[in-house]
């Protein structure tokens, strides 16, 4: 069976029960039905349309527990019969499913749940698996989100549908793009490859919305996954960038993510993806870490510094002055900075070394090592540190 | 999204305000503070937040490699060693400020006279996973 299909067909059967009437939270619980079901079913025989039978199913399901659910309550029926099924635009309901998870009223952990359940149609299982939560606590956490936005922007409760459907707020593109980028972010830790979902997402809002920074996003994200084979040794540790074996950075991935931000970028709306979409293709296109090309790189940073004012920007900034202009440029750069920042010791670190100040260098690697807040990255300063000590010894 | 463990401890912590072994509470009051600590977890699991909660017994060992072909060795407990940990809670919340919030929701867990505890909860976050973009 086809789950890739299975799932790229999700949210516009949602939208569509969501369109007849059916509200947001019992809609996204019957469509879960629907794929559960369509699992069970379709190896033996897949349906000659798989959307329409999902429709059905669904539509089913939805009905269904409409009706026990009123009859448990004493309540007249709340569907009477089933409305004509009318012509779907399926891409306006995709688009619209995105604002709704992405909702400003959740908080990023509910946001990116229901983001993967609802639009990506993953199973709360497979997403407690994926956030190493036990899956009482993400079922927990999904049904309180969709709880939070089945009251947004919606006609009141057990309404007719109207025309213009019922999720008729208009989203804000960069939250939903801030999910998506979170979902990447997390990269891959259990069965699900959140890193390749993410991707998918992008891709499909990208083929809803005509935004340069949706098509930003998606840049930045297939840039770095281009990566990601030379980004981890085979003992699991990570390889930095200067390091990496650049005949392992999958060339496809990086066309099309160069492609896709040229045709961004020729819009002339810079945005923050975008422009860090530009710093990752310089970096792809540099065959050797020796020719990057840090001068066009400190300019990008630049520009993103000026488009988001983020402390983290201008941190990364100082490390690509300390490579265009030198050692000692970068830590001037540097001292401007709040040494709070994480990372911050770790940079001064590395820069110290470049200037051939190798105690102090050791010192704040194995200082940065003790701040540092993943794994892979303090075991890496660690070696820094160890490293330069042992040189120093002999 | 960041996981935190809260470790309670029996001993190695800074003495609570309201001090008194359990041993000297009254029945109704172990009651009450059993209570509190399951509609905490229960709480947490609706909120989406929870992820694991522990408790340890007291009595341990210290367990070590004592070369090829031999045995571990063991020893302990070591009545007097500083540090000993009662039990822990793992959560999963969206900020600092939300774990530290919870912890002391915790730690106001009631004790001797009903009154709560204000027990010293260690507070420690998680190592992660590395992000896919870090320049």
């Amino acid at each position: 069976m086809n789950e890739a299909l299975l799932r790229s067909l999700t949210p516009s059967v949602l939208g569509i029960l969501v369109r007849r009437g059916a509200d947001f939270a019992a809609a996204e619980d019957a469509v879960q039905d629907a794929l559960v079901e369509a699992v069970r079913v379709w190896p033996a025989e897949q349906p000659r349309d798989p959307k329409g039978w999902l429709v059905t199913v669904a539509w089913r399901k939805f009905l269904d527990a409409t009706r026990a659910d009123a009859a448990r309550r004493r309540r007249e029926d709340l569907v009477d019969e089933e409305p004509a099924p009318g012509p779907a635009p399926a891409v306006d309901d995709t688009l619209q499913l995105y604002f709704l998870c992405a909702h400003p009223s959740l908080t990023p952990s509910s946001a990116v749940a229901l983001t993967l359940r609802a639009v990506g149609g993953l199973t709360t299982r497979q997403i407690a698996q994926a956030y190493l939560v036990p899956e009482a606590t993400m079922a927990q956490r999904i049904s309180r989100a969709k709880r939070t936005v089945s009251g947004v922007g919606v006609s009141p409760a057990h309404a007719k549908p109207r025309a213009g459907g019922r999720f008729d707020q208009p989203g804000d593109v960069a939250t939903v793009l801030r999910v998506l980028y979170l979902v990447f972010n997390e990269g891959y830790s259990g069965d699900v490859d959140l890193a390749a979902e993410a991707i998918r997402l992008t891709r499909q809002l990208a083929a809803a919305i005509d935004h340069p920074e949706v098509a930003g996003l998606l840049a930045l994200m297939l840039l770095h996954h281009a990566r990601r084979a030379a980004r981890t040794a085979p003992d699991g540790s990570l390889v930095p960038l200067a390091e990496q074996d650049r005949g392992r950075w999958d060339t496809e991935l990086i066309a099309e993510g160069v492609q896709v931000l040229q045709a961004a970028l020729a819009r002339d709306r810079l945005g923050e993806f975008q422009a860090q979409a530009a710093i990752a293709a310089l970096h792809a296109d540099a065959p050797t870490a020796e020719e990057t090309d840090w001068v066009q790189i400190v300019e990008w940073y630049d520009e993103l510094a000026r488009l988001t004012d983020s402390p983290v920007v201008r941190l990364n900034r100082a490390v690509a002055v300390g490579e265009a202009d030198g050692p000692r440029a970068g830590l001037a750069a540097l001292a401007t900075l709040d040494a709070s920042l994480p990372r911050h010791t770790a940079v001064a670190a590395y820069l110290h070394e470049r200037d051939g100040d190798l105690a102090t260098a050791a010192r704040l690697y194995a200082e940065a090592a003790q701040k540092a807040p993943n794994l892979a990255e303090r075991n890496h300063l660690t070696r820094q540190a160890a490293r330069l000590n042992a040189d120093r010894r002999h | 999204m960041a996981k935190y463990l809260l470790l309670k401890h029996y001993r190695g912590a800074p003495a609570a305000v309201n001090d008194v072994p359990m041993d000297q509470w009254t029945p109704e009051e172990i009651s009450a503070h059993m209570q509190y600590m399951n509609d905490f977890a229960a709480r947490l699991e609706k909120t989406g937040e929870f992820v694991d909660g522990q408790a340890l017994a007291p009595e341990g060992t210290f367990v070590r490699y004592d070369g090829e072909g031999r045995p571990p060795v063991t020893d302990g407990p070591f009545a007097e060693t500083k540090d000993l940990i009662a039990g822990w809670m793992v959560i999963d919340v969206d900020s600092y400020e939300r774990a530290v919030e919870l912890a002391g929701e915790l730690s106001a867990a009631p004790g001797a006279g009903g009154k709560p505890i204000h027990e010293w909860l260690e507070l420690r976050p998680f190592l992660t996973a590395p992000p896919t973009i870090t320049e």
